[in-house]
């Protein structure tokens, strides 16, 4: 009893201490503003926001209140992360799995992008490609058309807007095919563990996935039509394109620099696990008779992901929140519409940047907990 | 008797050294910004990034500028050098923040005079030292010569956090045109980014465009359009909850313009010490106690003239001479047609 105690003093102090450091913050953040004669109040998320956005994924109007600025600028940052995460885990995987070549060209220039890319600050880089790369792009109507429909120039991508008919049997279809292979799978494992009997999986998976959608298209009424971007005269030596999707130039550049960046990193993490499984599980797996293919797939992968995965985690934490970057050059991302624009409207600083860096603390930790979801599964069950 | 008069004239001594003290320290006890600035030695001013003819650095890293002037004129009122000024640049994001929270305690940074911000976020705006309009540049080439031409699609490159965005999409929603706005934070981004073609139109308070055109690879292809779609009154702000150091600051400003009024310059302020005209005595310091109420002394105006010289000089020597604006426009005395008009110092 008397020891439990003792341990809990230090237990106690340190909670105090911490009560007493966030009251002392509060305390004269609330005493400075109000001898400035500044209010403490969210109540401004509901006013009207009355300033633009270049580029939005929801419909929002200068009409529309803070709140509503406030998701639109998230979804910018969040549409801005999904595509870094996607292309830096595609390119950190072919050139982590490309420094482990046989071959000394791509070896090497894989060693090469690793080195130059991870060594350069990520700002300089997003400089680089907004301000040199993009640059060197043609004006809108100097571009020349990309397999006959799309348009890259310095004012943005142009690519074909695509319209839908029945755009809804269409998902179903997709959902439908999805449950097929889900079954299918099901079966084949229970296939192979009774009757020791394969199925090729594969296949039948592709055919689904093919097959179902393409139905709808025939059957379901379901239609797809592009919208090819035209270009338009805005005055005698300036133009731009009607119609169709314009990517800003902003994201692209946002996009590249994230992705080549981060790639660097991944490209490490997948190199350390592939050489992280040691060569005698190859040469076992090949001694029971299984092939190439079910050897990476069945024995090397799994035990490589696991040395992966962790620190991969990170480096799409790091990614998401480098997003932030945009500010620099004109994305219209969290930072740059509502820790700018908002901020300086309202100018409501306390409220705004808690509000924003606590999104940023639960976008951090909701790709952390899908992450270690993800390992959880992946993770040597111990039977 | 000797020593009754030594007794008195002790106690009238007393009493006096008793009199300027307090007065000396009752102002500063009003105004915890004027201890401070004393204490320091310096003027805590915030300035631009880089505005040619408001505030700008040069190569060296002296600070040039209409804006850098008023923080120049409160230094010498204050500390009786106008060079006596740390000047600290800042976004036009950062701006409010740095003032709110006492990084700096004169914000100088051609900015716009409204309600919200005056009411709204713990500021007061002394006064105008510039009277601007947010107007739009394009390329000459475009063949485009007023507003009136715009086109549905055409983009916009303005700054960030500023009256410009609202101003813009009022302007646009009110012509029923839509346009895409692309934001960045630094001017010089701003100017890079129109000048690559990213936009077709560069947007901003039109001194601003006048100043930033020079930064362009090649100005003379660029022009200005005639509209003006704003009113822009841009002056000094200071933050709210301390009187007298706003009164410091408003009237080193009033005293500039003022000066200019009564053709009091740089290099005759000390011979108008023996003029006829009681309004001109005032403002060199020679008659009246006008220092005394914000616990300086007499020749407090009298220093601002001399070192910083009047309102004129400094729009001469910073923005006509420069060739950003030869033309004073709205920002010439109300005497001379414009509508620089301030209250006497009396």
């Amino acid at each position: 009893m008397n020891n439990k105690f003792k341990r809990l003093i230090p237990q106690f102090l340190t909670l105090l201490l911490v009560v007493l450091i966030f009251g002392f913050f509060t305390l004269n953040a609330q005493v400075n503003m109000d001898n400035r004669g500044i209010d403490f109040g969210f109540g401004f998320l509901k006013q009207e926001a009355s300033f633009d956005i270049q580029f939005s994924l929801v419909e929002y109007d200068g009409l529309d209140p803070y709140w509503w600025a406030y998701v639109a600028a998230l979804l910018n940052t969040l549409l801005v992360a999904v595509l870094g995460i996607i292309f830096c885990t595609i390119i950190g995987v072919i050139v982590g799995v490309a420094r482990l070549s046989s071959n000394y060209l791509i070896r090497n220039t894989a060693a090469w992008y690793v080195e130059f890319f991870r060594n350069i600050p990520l700002l300089l880089q997003i400089f680089f490609w907004y301000y040199a790369a993009l640059r060197a792009l043609p004006l809108p109507q100097d571009a020349e058309p990309l397999l006959g429909v799309s348009y890259l120039t310095i004012k943005g991508f142009y690519i074909p807007a695509m319209i839908w008919e029945n755009l809804n049997i269409f998902l179903y279809s997709i959902v439908l095919a999805i449950i097929g292979i889900i079954i299918v799978r099901t079966y084949a494992r229970k296939l192979q563990e009774n009757e020791g009997k394969q199925l090729p999986v594969f296949y039948i998976s592709l055919g689904l996935i093919v097959i179902l959608p393409l139905l709808s298209f025939l059957v379901g009424g379901v239609s797809l039509d592009f919208e090819i971007p035209v270009i338009k005269q805005l005055s005698i030596t300036s133009f731009t394109y009607e119609g169709g999707v314009g990517l800003p130039p902003e994201l692209i550049a946002l996009t590249l620099a994230l992705s080549l960046y981060t790639a660097t990193f991944i490209a490490e993490c997948v190199r350390a696990g592939i050489q992280g499984v040691g060569k005698g599980q190859k040469e076992a797996a090949a001694s029971i008779g299984l092939n190439p293919n079910q050897i990476l797939k069945l024995v090397v992968m799994p035990q490589a992901l696991r040395i992966i995965i962790p620190p991969t985690t990170n480096q799409y934490l790091n990614l998401t929140k480098n997003s932030s970057l945009a500010a620099a050059i004109a994305y219209p991302d969290l930072v740059l519409v509502f820790a700018g624009t908002a901020l300086m409207q309202t100018g409501k600083a306390i409220e705004i940047v808690s509000i924003t860096m606590l999104t940023y603390l639960s976008l951090s930790l909701a790709i952390a907990a899908l992450m270690n979801w993800y390992n959880k599964k992946i993770e040597i069950k111990e039977k | 008797m000797f020593k009754l008069i030594k007794q008195l004239t002790s106690f009238v001594a007393m009493v006096a050294v008793l009199f300027v003290f307090t007065t000396e320290t009752m102002a500063a006890k009003k105004s915890k910004t004027l201890k401070n600035t004393q204490k320091k030695g310096f003027v805590r001013c915030g300035v631009s990034q880089g505005l040619p003819g408001f505030s700008n650095a040069d190569a060296a890293g002296n600070w040039t500028g209409v804006d850098v002037d008023v923080c120049r004129a409160v230094a010498a009122a204050v500390l009786g050098d106008a060079n006596k000024v740390k000047f600290t640049p800042l976004s036009a994001k950062e701006r409010f923040t740095a003032l709110t929270s006492g990084e700096i305690d004169i914000l100088s940074r051609n900015t716009t005079w409204t309600l919200s911000r005056d009411a709204d976020i713990g500021l007061t705006f002394v006064g105008v030292n510039f009277y601007d309009g947010q107007g739009f540049m394009v390329r000459k080439s475009s063949g485009i010569t007023s507003t009136s031409q715009f086109k549905d699609g055409i983009s916009a490159c303005t700054n960030l956090g500023t009256t410009t965005e609202l101003n813009m999409r009022d302007f646009f929603n009110s012509k029923g045109i839509s346009y895409t706005p692309v934001t960045f934070e630094k001017a010089d981004e701003v100017v890079a980014a129109y000048d690559a073609g990213r936009c077709d139109t560069y947007t901003t308070d039109k001194s601003g465009l006048a100043a930033q055109r020079i930064k362009l690879s090649s100005p003379d292809d660029h022009i200005v359009l005639p509209e003006t779609i704003s009113k822009e009154p841009l002056g000094p702000v200071v933050r709210q909850g301390d009187a007298v150091w706003e009164d410091i600051v408003r009237w080193s400003l009033n005293t500039m313009i003022e000066a200019e009024e009564y053709g009091i310059t740089s290099s005759n302020a000390d011979s108008m010490k023996t003029s006829d005209n009681p309004a001109i005595k005032r403002l060199v310091g020679a008659e009246g106690e006008m220092g005394a109420a914000f616990g300086l002394d007499n020749e407090w105006n009298l220093r601002i003239i001399k070192q910083v010289g009047n309102y004129g000089e400094s729009y001469k020597r910073n923005i006509a001479d420069t060739g950003i604006l030869p033309d004073r426009g709205p920002n010439e005395l109300w005497t001379k047609g414009g509508i620089l008009y301030v209250p006497p110092s009396r």
